[in-house]
């Protein structure tokens, strides 16, 4: 049996060695290296746990069996999943966070005595208020991330669910929430946590509801977020340090994540958690649609377009995940790098339904990352581009946003493919993206709009190049 | 007077968040989808509270509602932390550079 000294003291080399997990990220020659250190600190936070409480009953087998249980189940998925599903398994895990740390604190509620928080009905009063907090956020970040993965995956409609008093129903919600929290730990009551329970639940569904599809990255960000701070609140409770650390670290991560997010769209937190963005907008669109011309063309048009370019720049965005398109994508421009054709990619930070998405599958599909560009980096190139290939990207590359200081998304940043000598647009149809505005650049000059499967564009243009 | 232990975790935790958002900036952003699956499996040694409740119980009564609640953790953390790890890993090892590939 470890001392509470040293095991203290394991729990903190564990949470330094979380810290270094995520600084390795910050170069990709780095990163496994990092990933490496918070596997170890994962393993030394565990096994120090087993061995401070030295009680190897018969409920060690049980333990051991529901973590092989969880273990091979989440390995399973680890290997399974397509890197194109990496949203939804993102907001998956973020629920199960949510949902152990409240398993978590109801277990500490009802046996504070394992945990040394007093009595049950005499909980140590600041143990009470973190139980309560970690309990409270924790609940939200699963029933949110639920209707996250479910707007992901498509089961639900991402278009916002929005009805009247929605504000004020969230708000006195949230109030209650504290005033039972204050009640909670006055009359340590049984009845008030499950209630407190309850409604964090409910708010987590109703704050997530009103936020559109495209959102998604802002929200997955969010609870991201949220998860950590839920497990630092029981971090306080547990007085683990660990815990602490890497709540305090993923709770911070999280934000950051938000707020990049946010910028790339060039909205404030609270207009994207207020939610119903995608919903007015439509009808507005609708009216000034008029008929203006588009020149189309087909694969072989886009074929002598790019043999005579020097230089390619790519911009995917989310259609080519939908089209699994990647690996055709790289195909193409293996076929252009060997006609000595300069290739780049171009992402936009808010590609996808997740921060990074684009990248990780440019990465699958082998594309190697140095090719990979952020907007800041690359956006200048355009200029001195001859053919811009966009790929399943829509509002990402709307001059609009520079141009129409009415339009929805005027200030967002976006990628300048207008610039380019030649623009080749592969899309199936001239609808919408999902702000629901019509993208400007179908209607240059020298745009050349591709109407196709992306998939099968790619592949018939490699065929003719 | 004595310091409460509970300021100095709070500045552990305070301490910690400069830490994370410093850390977090200079993830360069081809990465933030292994940030967050990362985050998520360091998230989950939440599994050291689960494991405590686990244990609770005496060996005639290892069933007790508070030990499920700990059994059921134990099992949605471990999901996190093997799943979070390996898919990361599996990203990671994705990442190639240019003269590797050619």
């Amino acid at each position: 049996m470890l001392s509470a000294n040293l095991s203290a003291t394991f729990y903190l080399i564990s949470g330094v060695l979380f810290i270094l997990a995520l600084r390795g990220l910050s170069s990709p020659e780095t990163s496994r290296q990092g990933n490496f250190f918070g596997i170890l600190g994962m393993i030394i936070a565990i096994t120090v746990t087993f061995l401070s409480i030295g009680n190897f009953s018969s409920g060690l087998v049980v333990v051991i069996i529901f973590l092989l249980i969880g273990g091979l189940i989440g390995a399973f998925i680890a290997y399974k999943i397509p890197m194109t599903a990496m949203p939804e398994l993102v907001a998956g895990f973020h629920s199960l966070v949510g949902l152990a740390a409240v398993f978590v604190a109801i277990a500490a509620f009802l046996n504070p005595e394992a945990f040394n928080l007093g009595k049950p009905g005499n909980i140590k009063l600041g143990s009470l208020i973190e139980m309560s907090i970690g309990a409270a956020v924790g609940a939200i970040t699963f029933s949110g991330s639920i209707i996250a993965f479910l707007k992901l995956q498509g089961i639900m409609s991402g278009s916002p669910i929005t009805f009247k008093g929605q504000h004020p129903l969230n708000a006195i919600i949230l109030i209650s929430i504290i005033v039972l929290t204050y009640l909670l730990c006055s009359t340590q009551s049984s009845n008030l946590f499950w209630i407190l329970l309850a409604i964090s639940f409910l708010i987590g569904f109703l704050l997530i509801i009103p936020i559109g599809g495209a959102d998604m990255p802002v929200v997955i960000s969010m609870l991201n977020s949220y998860s950590g701070w839920a497990a630092a609140g029981i971090g306080f409770t547990l007085e683990n340090t660990a815990l602490i650390i890497t709540g305090a670290l993923v709770g911070s991560s999280g934000a950051i994540l938000s707020y990049i997010m946010c910028k790339g769209m060039n909205r404030s937190f609270f207009n994207v958690i207020l939610g119903g963005f995608g919903a007015n907008e439509k009808s507005t669109s609708s009216q000034n649609k008029e008929q203006r011309p588009v020149k189309s063309g087909n694969a072989d048009d886009a074929a002598f377009l790019m043999k005579n370019a020097s230089s390619v720049i790519i911009v995917p965005g989310y259609g080519m995940a939908v089209a699994q398109a990647q690996h055709a994508l790289r195909e193409m421009v293996d076929t252009l790098k060997k006609n000595d054709i300069k290739v780049s990619y171009a992402i936009h930070p808010v590609a996808g339904r997740m921060p990074g998405h684009m990248n990780v599958l440019l990465a699958e599909a082998n594309v190697p990352y140095d090719e990979v560009f952020e907007l800041e980096e690359i956006n200048n190139d355009f200029a001195n581009a001859d053919v811009a290939f966009v790929i399943g990207a829509n509002d990402v590359t709307n001059p609009v946003a520079k141009t129409d200081p009415q339009s929805p998304i005027y200030g967002m940043p976006v990628l300048d493919v207008e610039k380019c000598k030649s623009v080749l647009f592969v899309k199936r149809s001239l609808s919408p993206g999902y702000a629901g505005i019509d993208n400007d650049l179908f209607y240059k000059e020298n745009t050349l709009m591709l109407f196709a499967d992306a998939k099968k564009m790619t592949e018939d243009i490699t065929k003719n190049l | 007077m004595e310091i409460d232990p509970f300021i100095f975790r709070l500045s552990i935790f305070i301490l910690s968040i400069f830490i994370g958002y410093y850390v977090v900036w200079s993830v360069t952003p081809s990465l933030h989808t292994p940030l967050m699956s990362v985050t998520n499996a360091i998230s989950s040694v939440i599994i050291v509270g689960a494991i405590i409740a686990g244990l609770a119980g005496n060996s005639d009564a290892i069933l007790n509602t508070s030990s499920i609640f700990g059994f059921l953790a134990i099992s949605l953390a471990a999901i996190n932390i093997f799943g979070g790890f390996l898919v990361t890993q599996r990203m990671l090892a994705m990442y190639k550079k240019k003269n590797k590939d050619k």
